[in-house]
């Protein structure tokens, strides 16, 4: 080929190139426009006939003009009709006082937010958040907040992830900062290690909560003091815990097939007795910190394998042979408020 | 086409650097854009993959960071492979070919990966492709470069390079606020601008053969390439040099934890670092090269570790403000100016010409393992010292370091070059 022959062949490639990508990238945009401006399929109901009794909170998540934005369903029918709060969050943790939203503004700087509302969504307070919204949590009587973010590497040629935990009091206040700050006690020594990385609070009370730390390629369930700024260590591989509503057991996820990848299962942790138990049947590949729909039963997130961006709210009891069930379509970040 | 030969010095006489430069050859060029466009390609990738991880595929980067660490030592030996392949065939540009047809080829298999498992899979198909094409590239460059001008044409080179991974996370950000939610979008683009570059060196990327254009220069024909080269006695004190002064250097991600760890400066700036690194290193890379061909190349690798030393101080100094994170930034930046292309300049001419590939490939794979090593043992030493005690400790030694390398300058600046 003379070089004239490849000067044309190669505009004749980027030409090419752009044209079809070009179209991909309108053609998306239609499609995406199309999809959010969709009715959702999911039936709907006033805000006020579900805001009384106890109920289901949650991220909605069909491709539609909702996509993102908090509904609420009633506990006892929870496949039934859903109203939408006109408030989107990433994810969302709510009581019956109000609720914390984590939100990602994507431009050319994203910008991550975390927003306290009231009872009546309204917002009370904001702050920046320092990277990727992952999860939050609210104290049981609503007046502790607690965030975990992922704070990530901006190449993945360079430094993997890090995780920045905090817990501050709901619409502003008292801040304890990075829960990594707090000193960590493993198997009742001091350590300090400078991997360690905090993620997934749950509160038992306004002083005392679960979380995880990761450190050396170990994650461990830790219990948390505010007063005292410490974390230790109360069980090892454990991730994101969960407190049941009596108090009494502990639901995480572990990781069952250590090594190269990445396989989490539910586990549950009896506080009293030690006893921990594995539920096997139960969801596999599950990436989410459960929450309790009653003392014996966790619900969680799973996205939907042909449909990127949907995700759907299973339930499963917590004995090892129980089976998953779908609990709400199109569901993601679910709270239960009782 | 045989256009590069008339990038090729004139039967390898030395000419003095004078204030009439030759302009920057058309295979540094090339080789340039063709960085330019795969970086685009792979940087605007990464800026979303966290993202695209946690909003649609539902993973955490927990279940990728753990893979990450794993492929390092798999992506040194094939950087050896791809070296040898490129000597042994005396066809780099065919071998960096193969390797940016792979990154690409794994750009199509991101658009339906779904899980960790065929995402970590598509993360190391890109990386193995990188580890093929980095030597046999370099090769080209050293080869199509007169002596005296390496240092700039292998600025210029790292400054496309660089400008590349500046943009991607702009244009990968900026289709988001077109398409919300389009992640496929993003693989999209990036695959286009990844075709593009494997399009660009396929199709006009100069086919420079070391060997052949030696025969046919009517010099003495150079045997076949055999792993003897690489004791290239020439070779060994820039291996050693290398070697020491990498197993000091620790990663950038220790120096941004320890600007956050003084606190004053929010975690929100984090993403931030890293673009400042890169445009100090860009706007750098072509002044030190120049620089370096004048002063020497191995003293401006030597004495350009002095900048590493620079920043580690910088990033615990007691006062942590603006102006230090900065300046840490600065430093860092001028340091890669000041060793990334250079080390591939030196390698390129201490190595017979049929081992040019291999010999470029056995520096990077010794700076790449020592630098492994080195920021396995300061995560130690930083649970062991605190961040601050750490760095400085890691600073002096570093600074020492450059003491007793400073010796070899004269032996590294004056041997006898492959031209």
């Amino acid at each position: 080929m003379s070089t004239r022959a490849r000067v044309l062949a190669f505009i004749a490639v980027v030409v090419a190139i752009a044209v079809a990508a070009t179209v991909y990238v309108v053609d998306q945009g239609r499609e995406v426009r199309a999809e959010r401006a969709a009715e959702p399929e999911a039936e709907q109901t006033p805000i006020a006939e579900v805001t009384d009794g106890p109920r289901i909170v949650f991220r909605h998540t069909g491709l539609d003009s909702q996509y993102g934005v908090v509904a609420v369903v009633p506990l006892d029918d929870p496949g039934g009709p859903r109203a939408f709060t006109g408030v989107s969050c990433n994810r969302v943790a709510a009581r019956p006082e109000g609720a914390s939203c984590l939100i990602s503004d994507e431009g050319v700087a994203t910008s991550y937010e975390g927003v306290e509302l009231d009872a009546d969504w309204q917002q009370v307070a904001s702050n920046d958040l320092p990277g990727i919204p992952s999860r939050t949590r609210l104290s049981p009587d609503g007046t502790l907040v607690a965030t975990t973010v992922f704070v990530a590497g901006h190449s993945y040629m360079s430094t993997g992830f890090s995780t920045a935990t905090e817990v501050h009091e709901f619409g502003g206040g008292e801040r304890w900062g990075n829960l990594e700050k707090f000193q960590l006690v493993v198997d009742g020594r001091e350590v300090n290690p400078v991997d360690r990385n905090v993620w997934g609070v749950t509160f038992v009370d306004d002083d005392t909560f679960y979380a995880t730390v990761a450190t050396g390629g170990s994650t461990w369930l830790v219990e948390g003091d505010l007063a005292e700024r410490t974390l230790t260590t109360v069980s090892q591989d454990a991730e994101c815990p969960s407190l049941s509503p009596d108090g009494t057991r502990v639901a995480f996820k572990v990781d069952v097939d250590p090594g190269r990848l990445v396989e989490w299962q539910i586990a549950v942790l009896d506080l009293t007795t030690g006893e921990r138990t594995l539920l096997e049947a139960g969801p596999r590949g599950l990436d989410d910190q459960v929450e309790w729909l009653d003392d014996d039963t966790v619900i969680y997130g799973m996205p939907r394998a042909d449909e990127p961006g949907v995700t759907d709210t299973w339930a499963v009891d917590t004995t090892p042979d129980a089976a998953p069930e779908l609990l709400i379509e199109q569901a993601w970040s679910a709270t239960v408020v009782r | 086409m045989y256009i590069s030969v008339r990038d090729r010095p004139a039967g390898g006489t030395t000419r003095g650097s004078s204030s009439t430069r030759p302009p920057v050859g058309r295979v540094v060029i090339t080789l340039g854009i063709v960085s330019l466009l795969t970086d685009v390609s792979s940087e605007s990738v990464s800026a979303i993959l966290p993202l695209y991880l946690t909003a649609v595929v539902g993973l955490t980067p927990v279940a990728y960071g753990l893979i990450d660490g794993l492929y390092q030592g798999v992506s040194a030996l094939v950087r050896l492979g791809g070296g040898w392949l490129a000597d042994a065939s005396d066809r780099p540009k065919w071998v960096a070919f193969l390797g940016y047809g792979l990154s690409a080829v794994a750009r199509v298999f991101l658009l339906f990966a779904s899980g960790a498992a065929g995402i970590a899979a598509v993360v190391t198909a890109d990386r193995i492709g990188k580890g093929i094409r980095t030597a046999p590239r370099d090769a080209m460059i050293s080869t199509a470069t007169p002596t005296e001008h390496l240092g700039r044409a292998f600025g210029v080179h790292r400054m496309l390079d660089t400008i590349g991974a500046a943009l991607g996370p702009l244009i990968a950000f900026g289709l988001l606020v077109i398409v919300p939610g389009g992640y496929s979008v993003v693989l999209v683009v990036s695959l286009a601008f990844a075709l593009a570059g494997v399009a660009l060196l396929g199709l006009l990327g100069p086919d420079v053969r070391a060997r052949r254009d030696r025969e046919r220069s009517s010099g003495p024909t150079p045997p076949p390439f055999r792993w003897r080269d690489l004791t290239d006695a020439r070779l060994r004190p820039l291996l050693a040099v290398a070697g020491v002064l990498g197993l000091l250097t620790i990663g950038d991600g220790f120096i941004y934890l320890a600007l956050l760890d003084h606190g004053g400066i929010n975690v929100t700036w984090f993403p931030l670092f890293y673009v400042g690194t890169n445009v100090a290193y860009l706007l750098l890379a072509v002044p030190i090269g120049r620089l370096a061909d004048r002063v020497g190349r191995a003293r401006t690798l030597v004495v350009g570790h002095l900048a590493l030393v620079g920043a580690y101080l910088c990033a615990v100094l007691p006062t942590s403000t603006a102006a230090a994170t900065v300046g840490t930034l600065l430093l860092l930046g001028t340091f890669y100016a000041a060793t990334d292309g250079v080390i591939a300049a030196i390698a390129g001419r201490l190595v017979p010409v049929q081992a040019r590939s291999s010999g470029i490939a056995a520096a990077q794979t010794v700076v790449a393992l020592a630098r492994m090593l080195a920021s396995a043992g300061f995560g130690l030493l930083w649970l062991l010292l605190g961040p601050t005690v750490a760095m400085a400790t890691v600073a002096a030694l570093l600074a020492l370091a450059v003491l007793a390398a400073a010796t070899r300058i004269p032996r590294l600046d004056g041997a006898a070059v492959t031209t």
